[in-house]
């Protein structure tokens, strides 16, 4: 057993936190919300300079090669800070399709760009009645003389107004539900057919509800083997719900400790509320849960290129089960001990909180991945 | 012992419940069902519905425009108008100043202001808290120094729930600085329309304009506005937080809330099977439910017990029904937001507001429900925190 990083992945995180402490503090974040894209265009060159928007794509392509460990790094960092911009949409999301799914002409003609900076992408894949459901489609793709046809609608897509290519996944057969018959497609944000209507999210960010009505496909925009990609779709998933367990640490860790710095600070009664039992033991409670997520987190990005599926799919539920309830427990108590500055939209504490509340929904509720790890027969096997 | 309602009691449940079934506006009734926030207009305009009834202020003397229903039929009136649901008139009027003044009024006072505080013809804003005084209020400092006939009041309220609403303030002010902290302290009736006084807004998490800052620039206020002695308003204000604190339960509000969880689950579909049918979802629901109803039980108790107390002595217990009352709000928004799930994600004010041209990204309903659970973690904030209700109990029902 081991939890040291490496030298370099040091390195990483001490670059990626010193940017995120010298870059993202509150007040600069609220610049970037007021720009146009809704984050700062300005940092994401810098992340490209820095390597961070190729980190886990091949050095042929522009990246770092990095891992599992490299992401979790880069996102616990984005989590304290509260960033704004595409990562999870572009990097994380896109970037894993394109690596999973894309044929080599594909990867060799976006991966680069991406990781260069001068390509935003988003993953179309969630639609109004699926909710948490990873193969309920309803779009459709049919066939035509010179590739296919789009036609649906999607909901909930994560930075899907400032993307430039969005990976829209539809059905090309079989019954709404089914796990056969999804394909994923590769569409210009801007071909015809393609409507977007952007919109804010509670917790800061963007997102977007996406038309497609008859939009044209030429057959290379087709990612993978057409019908065949559910198992790439959880995959990347599970992607996603371990590099937001990262974040979601990252933002518990920095909730944590501004609420100790405030109870250290805040006077009532004549004395420092942090010298009050009852709040103390409450911030206790909250590193409790802070360490119970941060293990949780480690075992997300340690199983999650675990090559038995069902096994990493386990693995990633119980993760997120454990990060939610932290992240919970950690956002509420800290507008809590906060008192009436909790409240406050002026005040970094609520953000976070309202962060949280946000991850809650994405990829599957706490009820969702409880249910499917006692599914699967829960953690531990019967003696 | 009988927890059943007298044959009486239930006449009177159904005749308010008609009551609100028919004189609540459909249009109020609508925002207040989908969660949509409230103007002004709609809350003065409903509780004068009510006043018209001779409802506005139940819990009053018949004197001075109450009934004499008595504990249990007050409590059977408020719960059915959150289940309507209607709008609660405005607590700070209804159940803050209005009570203090009935208690501890001069005649003149309760003439001029109790008919008005009724009718919300004044709107009134509790201005208790500071920067540097929250738990700890009897540390305020703005200050009054009299000045022939008026104070002049110098210094900054904060948290002032809808002051920017509001006509009139009613005040703590210190009046004495040498005294201990409880003993200089003075309640004023305050004309928010006096020079010298400036509002700003604190907007909230669930990006609404909720409370705010108040400064007191050598603001006068006429002596005739002070309420009973000189130096003895930490009692009147110790008697007007005991009464915000039984009021503060909400038990028909959770109650609502899950009745929309409820209905909205039967919608949200998982793969085949509506989210309200899952074992799951029943069992989380049934055990707030279990909770609600043992809290609506001991809030009967307290209305019960409260006919055996002394006029202006609080139950301790009431303590409980805040502390236990603001976490189950809490647990009924927190189950809304799980229903939501996804559908609550767009962050859509003017669809909270009801002044939307554009149909809402997803549900109708959606736009309300993030808001709802981020605004609800205060109930467990305002009106004395729970840590603050916990030490009450620790201290006065315990001895500790
Ligand atoms: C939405 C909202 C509306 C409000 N409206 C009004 C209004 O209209 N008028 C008005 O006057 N005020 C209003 N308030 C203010 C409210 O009453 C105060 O926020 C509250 O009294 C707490 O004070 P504080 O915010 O200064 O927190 P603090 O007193 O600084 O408390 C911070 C934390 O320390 C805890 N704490 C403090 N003392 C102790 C102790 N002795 N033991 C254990 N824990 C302790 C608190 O529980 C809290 O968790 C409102 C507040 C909110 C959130």
């Amino acid at each position: 057993m081991d939890f040291d990083l490496s030298e370099e992945q040091r390195m990483l995180e001490d670059s990626v936190e010193r940017l995120i402490a010298e870059r993202y503090g509150f007040e600069q974040r609220k610049k970037y919300l007021k720009e146009e894209a809704g984050f700062s265009r300005d940092l994401w060159r810098r992340y490209a300079e820095m390597g961070l928007l190729g980190l886990p794509f091949e050095e042929r392509h522009g990246g770092s090669n990095g891992g599992a460990i490299e992401t979790m790094i880069v996102m616990e960092a984005f989590g304290r800070g509260l960033t704004l911009e595409p990562y999870l949409a572009t990097v994380i999301l896109s970037g894993g399709l394109i690596q999973l799914a894309g044929s080599e002409a594909q990867r060799a003609e976006l991966l680069p760009r991406i990781a260069d900076g001068s390509l935003l992408a988003a993953w179309a894949h969630s639609e109004a009645q699926s909710r948490y459901d990873l193969c309920d489609v309803a779009c459709s793709a049919r066939r035509d003389a010179d590739g296919w046809i789009l036609d649906g609608a999607k909901s909930h897509v994560m930075h899907g107004d400032s993307a430039d290519k969005l990976i829209v996944s539809a059905r090309i057969s079989g019954e709404r539900r089914d796990r056969d018959g999804i394909a994923l497609f590769l569409v210009d944000a801007d071909a015809p057919g393609v409507e977007r209507r952007g919109y804010g999210t509670q917790d800061g960010l963007r997102a977007a509800q996406i038309t497609l009505s008859g939009v044209p496909i030429a057959s290379r925009d087709a990612m993978g083997e057409p019908g065949k990609a559910a198992s790439v779709i959880e995959r990347v998933a599970d992607c996603a719900l371990a590099a937001l367990a990262a974040e979601a640490v990252g933002a518990m860790a920095a909730a944590h400790e501004t609420t100790v710095e405030y109870l250290k600070t805040r006077k009532q009664f004549g004395v420092t509320i942090g010298s009050f039992q009852a709040l103390q033991h409450r911030a206790v409670d909250m590193l409790v849960e802070l360490e119970q997520a941060r293990s949780m987190a480690l075992f997300a990005t340690m199983m999650v290129e675990e090559p038995d599926a069902a096994e990493r799919r386990k693995a990633i539920s119980a993760a997120t089960v454990q990060i939610r309830r932290s992240g919970r427990y950690i956002g509420q108590q800290a507008v809590q001990l906060h008192g009436g500055i909790g409240m406050t939209l002026e005040y970094k504490i609520g953000h976070y909180f309202k962060r949280f509340t946000a991850m809650e929904t994405l990829f599957g509720d706490t009820d969702h991945h409880l249910a499917a790890l006692a599914e699967a027969g829960g953690l531990i096997a019967p003696a | 012992m009988d927890l059943r309602f007298t044959p009486d009691e239930l006449a009177f449940r159904d005749e308010v419940r008609t009551f609100f079934r028919t004189a609540l506006p459909a249009d109020i009734r609508r925002k207040t069902e989908l969660g949509q926030r409230l103007s002004k207009e709609d809350t003065v305009s409903w509780q004068r519905i009510l006043n018209a009834k001779g409802w506005a202020v139940p819990h009053w003397p018949a004197e001075w425009g109450g009934t004499d229903w008595g504990p249990v039929k007050n409590y059977v009136f408020r719960e059915e108008m959150q289940l309507a649901p209607a709008p609660d008139p405005l607590s700070f009027n209804v159940s803050m100043v209005g009570p203090v003044l009935i208690a501890f009024g001069t005649d003149a006072q309760k003439r001029h202001f109790l008919p008005r505080v009724a009718n919300l013809d004044y709107w009134f804003c509790q201005g208790f808290s500071e920067p540097g005084a929250g738990s700890d209020l009897a540390s305020l400092r703005t200050s009054a120094r009299r000045e022939g006939d008026d104070y002049v009041v110098n210094g900054q309220k904060i948290w002032t729930s809808r002051a920017h609403h509001a006509d009139w303030m009613f005040c703590l002010v210190r009046t004495d600085p040498k005294a201990k902290p409880q003993a200089g302290i003075t309640y004023l009736l305050i004309d928010m329309k006096t020079p010298g006084i400036t509002v700003r807004p604190i907007p909230t998490i669930d990006g609404e304009h909720h409370f705010n800052e108040v400064f007191f620039d050598d603001a006068r206020v006429p002596v005739a506005n002070r309420v009973g002695e000189e130096n003895k308003g930490w009692t009147y204000a110790k008697f007007l937080l005991g009464n915000e604190r039984t009021g503060i339960a909400r038990v028909g509000a959770s109650k609502y809330r899950i009745q929309r969880a409820k209905e909205l689950a039967r919608t949200i579909m998982l793969g085949a099977t509506p989210l309200a049918e899952t074992p799951r979802f029943r069992e989380k629901v049934a055990d707030i439910e279990v909770q609600l109803k043992a809290l609506e039980i001991t809030q009967m108790r307290v209305v019960c017990n409260a006919r055996k107390l002394p006029p202006g002595v609080q139950d301790p217990a009431s303590s409980v029904l805040k502390l236990k009352g603001s976490e189950l709000q809490q647990a009924a928004t927190e189950i809304l937001m799980e229903v939501a799930g996804p559908d609550a994600l767009a962050l859509q004010p003017e669809h909270l507001w009801g002044t939307a041209t554009d149909e809402p990204i997803g549900p109708e309903w959606g736009p309300m429900i993030a808001p709802d659970y981020f605004y609800t973690r205060a109930a467990s904030i305002y009106g004395g925190s729970n840590e603050i209700q916990r030490n009450v109990i620790a201290k006065r029902l315990l001895g500790l």
